[in-house]
């Protein structure tokens, strides 16, 4: 097996650029899943939403899927705030929130899909977006700004939220509702509220993560199930509740996915990728990042 | 019981006994399948499913079949082979339908032949690659124009063309999904690599829901190879192209067995990136000539694809899924009868008139002789579907008898 250095150098920008995406699509379950555990099963199906609405108000007024995401960002709040209150007052205040809120989440995914057949049909959709067929090339080094684009917004959204939970009072509060929430509310927080809120925000970047993937590749109602191991496992690589540990693990799933589709075959990088995170389990149980 | 109160139970008895069978006469003829109508592979499941509707309304606007109205009984497979079993045996036992058809491609075919073969069904289906070919099943027939060796007459008309380039490519790379169809592509597509004495220089898989291809194709062009063959579903297909393009893949032939750029939605996305690929269509306007009756069946399938959000060109499926109807059509009302055996035996033994042609099968089930045609996109500019609708982007280069042009070469010169 040979290893030029141009192939090396591109399968090492593809899998930074692809782990960029990973970690839009994973940040929102390393909150809810790893911080307020809330097993949202169907955070791809709010992805493939966030695809949706980009596709609509691109088609219509021609504006970039990816700002149209951004500026939406507030109205997928909302529905996350709206979502995790109706969960809050029927599972988890009665403390069913176990597997009753997990099938209520398996109804939200199977609900959402069957919306989005019944209104936009079955189709595979795509926006084509004036840089979509653009590559930057650097000597050897291809940049698709297909992909450039997303992983630049990725990264921006990730570091924000990293910076809001750490820096912000709020942002700590949320941390705290991970730790110890009696310990929050002796600090005459509520609890409750500070999970809204983040589930909330979850949901936001799942919005964001979907106007990726339609600039990415085709989507149709029910291409979200697919994603949903892949999230999972960046959050238990990277530990769950660590948003650091979150792009980190995304970054490795996507270089060793690039690095084995480059140099041993794309039907091995399920397995390497699930290995990965088999060994990394085996030494630190709780992921790379967690406590 | 004195004699009037006898004639008037007779009276009744008979009255009866013509209510009985006035109304077995009326029962409509019920004809179930499952259809993927949700899931990767709905929207050419729900294509199907318009045509085969088109083609009851057409059937019992002409006073239905054996004097009964036909009615489809059918039910979402969600593109999960793990459905299609209970589907048919309740199609079969509660819904006591009369036949059975497939739904739309192999990975929902092939889980419903062992259930037609305990039952002895005639077994309709519909672009299935090569189902048969595990199972042997007699009553087993296929609407797909692969030919009686379906995995290799897919990509027949690829390596035929390959081999008309001067001078004669000498490697080949073969690449596609983990899923049933790409498999057997790539299995008849190693056929030809064998039989002609190419030197394989990749042959690799990749996993269906990967996101980016590029180092796929890096890979690929690491080895340089002469051509490229490609079987894919849409969203890779779409995503090998993108790929492609951003690589600058440089080949003397690319394509061959992408499931997508037949449909509206790539057709519109991909627009120029599809320029130079070869690849496999079941018609395009191009040879439309040749296809006398496709275009009012066309116009009525446009009308309502659109409103319901599924592929408004039609070219790909939605004729064939027409065509396998007529031939049941024709088979019950040659035979007057749903016996299944006589059905068998009729549909083995004589030719049928289609929307799509002349079909005859082979002892296998598969049409007799291979009739895909074999393409090459061209001169595509933007993104709008009009440019599609009529003749002008698609060369057709195989067969010889629907050829209108020659192969354009290498690759990455000819999407220019």
């Amino acid at each position: 097996m040979e290893f030029p250095t141009a192939l090396v150098l591109n399968a090492i920008v593809a899998g930074l650029l692809l782990g960029g995406f990973y970690a839009a699509v994973s940040v929102g379950i390393s909150i809810s899943f790893g911080m307020l555990d809330v097993v949202n099963i169907a955070h791809p199906a709010f992805i493939i939403v966030g695809s949706y609405i980009a596709y609509i108000v691109n088609a219509r007024l021609g504006v970039d899927p990816i700002l149209v995401s951004v500026v939406l960002s507030p109205l997928f709040f909302a529905l996350g705030m709206l979502i995790y209150r109706v969960y809050y007052v029927c599972f988890e205040r009665r403390g069913q929130e176990a597997l009753r809120g997990l099938a209520f989440f398996f109804g939200i995914l199977f609900i959402t899909e069957v919306t989005l057949v019944l209104i936009f049909g079955v189709d595979y959709r795509l926006v084509e977006t004036s840089y979509s067929s653009v590559t930057l090339r650097l000597g050897a080094i291809d940049f698709p700004l297909r992909l450039v684009v997303p992983f630049a917004v990725s990264i921006a959204m990730v570091v924000g939220i990293q910076v809001f939970l750490s820096r912000t009072f709020f942002g700590r509060a949320v941390l705290g509702v991970s730790q110890d929430q009696l310990a929050l509310r002796l600090m005459a927080i509520n609890p409750v509220r500070v999970k809204e809120f983040a589930f909330a925000l979850s949901i936001a970047t799942a919005g964001v993560a979907g106007a990726f993937l339609i600039v990415i590749q085709p989507v149709q109602p029910s291409v979200g199930r697919e994603y949903i191991g892949l999230v999972f496992a960046v959050c238990v690589l990277g530990g769950l509740g660590s948003i650091w540990g979150t792009l980190l693990g995304a970054f490795i799933l996507g270089l060793a996915e690039s690095f084995t589709s480059t140099f041993f075959g794309p039907s091995w990088a399920p397995a390497v990728s699930f290995g990965i995170l088999l060994a990394a389990l085996a030494f630190r149980p709780s992921g790379l990042f967690g406590r | 019981m004195n004699m009037n109160r006898l004639m008037t139970w007779a009276s009744a008895g008979l009255a009866a006994l013509v209510f009985a069978v006035s109304a077995q006469a009326q029962q409509p003829l019920k004809i179930g399948f499952g259809m993927s109508l949700t899931g990767p592979l709905a929207g050419n499941g729900k294509a199907a499913l318009i045509a085969m509707q088109i083609w009851a309304e057409d059937v019992n606007a002409k006073g239905g079949i054996l004097g009964r109205k036909v009615e489809l009984v059918y039910y979402d497979d969600q593109t999960n082979p793990s459905t299609v079993p209970s589907i048919y045996n309740k199609l079969l036992d509660v819904d006591k339908v009369d036949l059975v058809v497939s739904g739309y491609g192999t990975n929902v075919i092939a889980p419903a032949m062992p259930i037609m073969m305990q039952r002895n069904m005639v077994f309709m289906s519909l672009f299935g690659l090569n189902v048969n070919s595990k199972f042997n099943y007699d009553r087993y027939f296929q609407i797909m124009p692969a030919g009686p060796e379906p995995a290799v007459g897919w990509s027949q008309g690829y390596f035929d063309i390959a081999m008309t380039l001067n001078p004669k490519p000498q490697t080949v790379a073969l690449v596609g999904a983990d899923a049933e169809y790409p498999a057997l592509a790539l299995e008849g597509a190693r056929a030809h690599v064998k039989k002609l004495g190419l030197k394989v220089v990749y042959d690799k898989s990749y996993p269906p829901n990967t996101v980016d291809f590029s180092p796929i194709v890096r890979a690929i062009q690491a080895t340089n190879p002469d051509i490229v063959f490609l079987a894919s579903y849409p969203p890779d297909s779409a995503g090998m192209v993108r790929a492609v393009n951003e690589v600058g893949l440089k080949t003397r032939m690319f394509g061959g067995g992408l499931v997508g750029p037949q449909f509206a939605s790539l057709r519109t996305q991909l627009g120029p990136l599809l320029n130079g690929i070869v690849n496999y269509e079941s018609y395009t306007p191009e040879v439309a000539a040749k296809y006398p009756f496709l275009e009012q069946f066309l116009a009525k399938y446009q009308g309502r694809a659109v409103k319901e959000g599924v592929d408004p060109l039609g070219f790909y499926l939605p004729p064939y899924a027409y065509a396998m109807m007529q031939v049941l059509e024709q088979a019950i009302k040659a035979t007057g009868s749903l016996d299944q055996a006589q059905l068998a035996e009729y549909m083995h033994k004589y030719e049928f008139d289609t929307y799509v042609g002349k079909v005859r099968f082979a002892k296998n089930g598969e049409w007799s002789a291979p009739r895909m045609l074999t393409v090459q996109y061209h001169g595509v500019v933007g993104n709008d579907l009009e440019q599609w609708m009529k003749a002008g982007h698609v060369t057709v280069l195989a067969p010889a008898a629907y050829a209108t042009g020659t192969v354009q070469t290498p690759y990455q010169d000819s999407k220019k």
